[in-house]
């Protein structure tokens, strides 16, 4: 009976349907914590858990899906070409602004996972939880970390940046329409582009754009910090 | 055709990144390499945006359902995790935070600076 499992057909469906309910739930309710992705993996994981089938027998057809991270991530050189004029106008400000994000993002997660007595595996795990995903799971395997980890973390600091931005910057008087962008996209990559989205249209774009460029200075800083701290 | 030559086009890309990836043994991913050629031959020319228009179009609207696979991966990282759930969401909070006004007042400072 179990046999339609060794099919890849059986986690791709699964994915598409908990995907479609998760983005159904989304829409209804509005708001930020129900996020689709969020909604469509505890809905894989519980039906995977209810009816006692194994990860391995879902990644037959997950790791098709898998696939798509390679061309996923190159493809976000698309945004940024498209913002290209708006970056050229704000290049320093963007690149400094973002690199500080970036450095502040690793030294940070290594403080508080050594402060909150962390393993170091969990450590590197949350180390690029601030990129996005598919960049994210790259930096993790490179440093040590555990890409599910990695993913789920990502998640959960996407939905506190689009949650909590407005109020951050409303308490600490970030004002500046391109200084507000930069800085949810460099905390909470895709995640938090939504909200920016919402707050204004140079927010959004400016959120849109630091996404693959945080994505890259991570990269390049990440394996060299976590040398020196960890 | 169209659209097999945008596959063709996207996927031939990834292989020349994780090409140059393997041939110069540097420490960036191939896929993040990937994104910088594009880019490069968005700028330069070489490929424009309509030359692959449907299937980034395709990917960059769908592109958190190509995350799920291996966000359940966390199934398999239940062990390590007990008993951790808040320290992680704490770090994640903070230091959210922290980035969003690190950056936020380092940009503001610098255009302060180019207005005067």
């Amino acid at each position: 009976m179990k046999d339609f499992l060794i099919t890849p057909l059986f986690g791709i469906v699964l994915s598409i349907v908990a995907f479609e309910v998760g983005i159904f739930i989304n829409k209804k309710t509005g708001l930020a914590v129900c996020n689709a992705f969020l909604i469509s993996i505890l809905l894989i994981i519980g039906f995977l858990t209810v009816f006692q089938i194994s990860q391995q027998s879902f990644n037959i057809g997950g790791d098709i899906i898998s696939f798509f991270l390679g061309p996923a991530t190159v493809i976000l050189a698309v945004p940024i070409y498209k913002q290209l004029t708006l970056l050229k106008a704000n290049l320093l400000p963007v690149l400094v602004g973002i690199t500080a994000g970036c450095v502040t993002a690793i030294t940070s997660i290594i403080g508080f996972s050594k402060l909150f007595k962390l393993q170091a595996v969990l450590c590197a795990s949350l180390v690029p939880k601030s990129v996005t995903t598919p960049i994210g799971i790259e930096v993790s395997k490179e440093i040590g970390g555990i890409p599910a980890i990695t993913v789920a973390a990502i998640i959960i600091t996407g939905i506190v940046g689009a949650v909590f931005a407005p109020i951050v910057c409303r308490i600490f008087h970030i004002k500046d329409k391109v200084a507000v962008g930069i800085a949810i996209g460099a905390s909470s990559h895709a995640i938090g582009t939504t909200k920016a989205l919402e707050l204004g249209e140079t927010e959004g774009a400016m959120s849109g754009l630091t996404i693959g460029i945080a994505g890259l200075i991570t990269v390049l800083l990440a394996p060299i910090l976590i040398k020196w701290l960890l | 055709m169209k659209l097999l030559r945008q596959v063709g086009i996207i996927v031939g890309i990834c292989l020349l990144g994780e090409l140059l990836q393997r041939l110069l043994k540097l420490p960036i991913p191939g896929n993040v390499l990937g994104m910088v050629i594009l880019l490069s031959c968005l700028c330069s020319g070489l490929i424009t945006l309509e030359m692959i228009a449907e299937v980034s179009g395709f990917l960059l609207d769908h592109l958190a359902f190509f995350f799920i696979p291996a966000g359940v991966g966390i199934i398999a990282c239940m062990g390590l995790l007990r008993g951790k759930w808040l320290a992680v969401l704490g770090v994640c909070f903070i230091t959210t935070v922290l980035i969003m006004v690190v950056t936020g007042h380092t940009i503001q400072w610098m255009q302060r600076g180019r207005k005067r």
